[in-house]
């Protein structure tokens, strides 16, 4: 009875103080408490030295995030061969980037005590994959997981950049809630294959870039089709439309179509990713070009954007 | 503490993990696709989705639109039929839209996993199947810890045959041993494509790599599963492939994994206890 009394008064007095004769109630306590929560949120800090960061994400594993991610990043570099490209592999359980670009070995440390990445094909990269044996799982905790990728962003020499690519692990957690709240970034590429059970988690990891406020510039359609290397008969293995459809449903366009194509997954497995190991006449190439091409257009846009 | 760990899926006398390192693998698709043969030859059989970010379970069984019940003895568990012989768990029932995504750090995630096996009416069963998210995190931690109090005998490990894919499984296979998790076996998913105009089979994803893991690393291989997109199709509709497609190379190797490697290790446990 004494605690209620207590925690009564103390409410009052906690309302009189904001109580005002304008404002009798103290109505801009509301205002005061949202106030004093902002403040618990982490401040977004841009990375030093580097200009615009793009994610390369979807809900759902398996799509091909890293194949996109990686061929975006060598696109963009050959697009754009005077700017300065980076790739982090944000997936600190599952990291495919130092297969698919051909690194391995520890980094090593500059002056200034950051992190070195190790570069292949005129690309910056950072991967968990780096720091960790070959058979070792990394068996982290989300608190572990947010230090670790708080110390991949920051504490690595990735100046100057104009464009880092991140490609992010599966799933809407703390990995993708980490870097939405510490840096801005630019944009978000949701990769997708054509089956519902993939459009399911790609609408949901389109959805939550829109609660955070990142855009998103588009979506890919990955694995879209498959043509017999025997016979050329033209299939579609997980589906025909269901990208188009999402697209129209989440007001977001398809950048572009991949095909499922041994080549690109052979080439990734070998370490020569298909837009430096194959002409660039070769549709495949031609595809990740395009992708590299609209994802430019779209920042621009972007930008170009009066603010709301 | 002995009492709070015997509440633990006390009726349920077996427990299979379906992990895989990598994403898009096919964990969900042989979770199901194990849960409906055990049912079909006879079981009582729970199946638990603890991929809270991308629960596919619900879909796959035509079950997206059913909601969690509650009764005196905890949550009910959605039946896919009348006859109550498949119970499905999964976060997709507890969303109020299908759509919203669960955008949850750990300890929350840490939190629902205690709850869906500690709050889960499941009533007596003879096997669970636990479908997992990809990786080593939150989840996984904690279903181990959680199942510690009970045995759990056996982690199927899913794989496609290309690298990228057989390097994170590698990763889960440590895992498994540092936790002492014993590996039923690694079955290696999307193995060739049987092109529907000239039979010509390509090995999309490549070929082995799950079988060469499973000899590297000493566990048996389980079998392979080709790409079929009757398999595909069913899972978008819900659709008991297992029935269905009897005659299939994937509705014969789940058989076979489950005659060979589920049940019979059944059979070797009790023989041992008996002795």
């Amino acid at each position: 009875m004494a605690l209620r009394r207590l925690n009564v008064c103390v409410s009052f007095s906690w309302k009189m103080k904001y109580s005002t004769h304008s404002d009798p109630l103290g109505t801009k306590l509301k205002e005061r408490q949202a106030q004093m929560m902002k403040k618990g949120l982490p401040v977004k800090k841009p990375i030093e030295g580097v200009k615009n960061v793009i994610l390369v994400a979807s809900g759902k594993g398996g799509v091909g995030k890293s194949t996109v991610a990686v061929n975006l990043a060598l696109a963009l570099s050959r697009h754009l061969p005077t700017q300065d490209v980076g790739l982090l592999d944000a997936d600190i359980f599952g990291p495919s980037i130092p297969t698919m670009m051909n690194l391995s070995g520890n980094p090593s440390l500059t002056e200034k005590n950051l992190i070195k990445p190790l570069v292949n094909y005129n690309i910056k990269c950072m991967s968990m994959g780096f720091l960790v044996d070959n058979n070792a799982p990394v068996v982290w905790r989300g608190l572990m997981v947010m230090s670790a990728i708080e110390k991949l962003l920051r504490q690595v020499d990735w100046s100057p950049l104009d464009y880092l690519i991140i490609d992010m692990p599966p799933g809407t957690g703390d990995t993708q809630l980490s870097i939405a709240q510490n840096i801005p970034v630019a944009g978000a590429v949701v990769v997708t294959t054509p089956q519902e059970i993939a459009l399911i988690d790609a609408r949901k990891g389109a959805l939550m870039f829109e609660k955070v406020g990142i855009p998103v510039l588009g979506l890919v359609n990955n694995m879209a089709s498959y043509s017999c290397p025997n016979c050329g008969h033209h299939s579609h293995i997980f589906g025909a439309t269901g990208a188009e459809k999402l697209g129209k449903e989440i007001g977001v366009d398809v950048l572009v179509d991949i095909p499922l194509d041994t080549s690109i997954m052979e080439a990734a497995d070998g370490g020569y990713p298909i837009v430096i190991s194959s002409a660039s006449n070769n549709p495949l190439v031609q595809a990740y070009i395009s992708l590299a091409e609209k994802v430019l257009s779209r920042l621009s846009a972007i930008k170009n954007e009066p603010s709301r | 503490m002995a009492s709070e760990n015997a509440q633990i899926l006390p009726n349920v006398k077996r427990i299979f993990l379906v992990l895989s390192g990598k994403g898009g693998v096919g964990k969900s698709t042989v979770s199901t696709q194990l849960a409906l043969t055990l049912q079909n030859c006879g079981f009582k059989v729970g199946l638990l989705d603890i991929d809270l970010c991308g629960p596919s379970i619900p879909r796959m069984l035509g079950l997206e639109n059913s909601s969690v019940h509650q009764c005196a003895q905890g949550w009910v568990p959605v039946y896919t039929t009348p006859d109550q012989t498949l119970g499905v768990m999964s976060v997709g029932f507890l969303l109020a839209n299908k759509d919203d995504p669960v955008v949850w750090r750990g300890p929350k995630k840490t939190a629902m996993i205690k709850q869906f096996l500690t709050d889960v009416y499941w009533q007596d069963l003879d096997y669970l199947i636990i479908d997992t998210p990809p990786g080593t995190s939150d989840e996984h931690i904690s279903v181990m810890e959680n199942l510690k109090s009970v045995r759990c005998d056996g982690a199927i490990l899913v794989t496609t045959p290309q690298a990228v894919a057989v390097g994170d499984v590698r990763r889960e296979l440590t895992f498994c041993r540092k936790t002492g998790l014993n590996v039923t076996g690694i079955l290696e998913n999307m193995c060739g494509y049987v092109c529907p105009h000239c039979s010509e089979c390509t090995n999309i994803f490549s070929y082995g790599g799950g079988e060469s893991l499973a000899e590297m690393g000493k566990v048996p291989f389980l079998g392979r599963i080709p790409i079929d997109p009757k398999l595909t199709k069913a899972m978008e509709c819900g659709e008991n492939f297992i029935t269905s497609f009897n005659e299939s190379v994937a509705t014969q190797t789940f058989i076979s994994i489950v005659k060979n490697f589920i049940i019979q290790q059944e059979e070797n446990i009790d023989g041992s206890e008996n002795q």
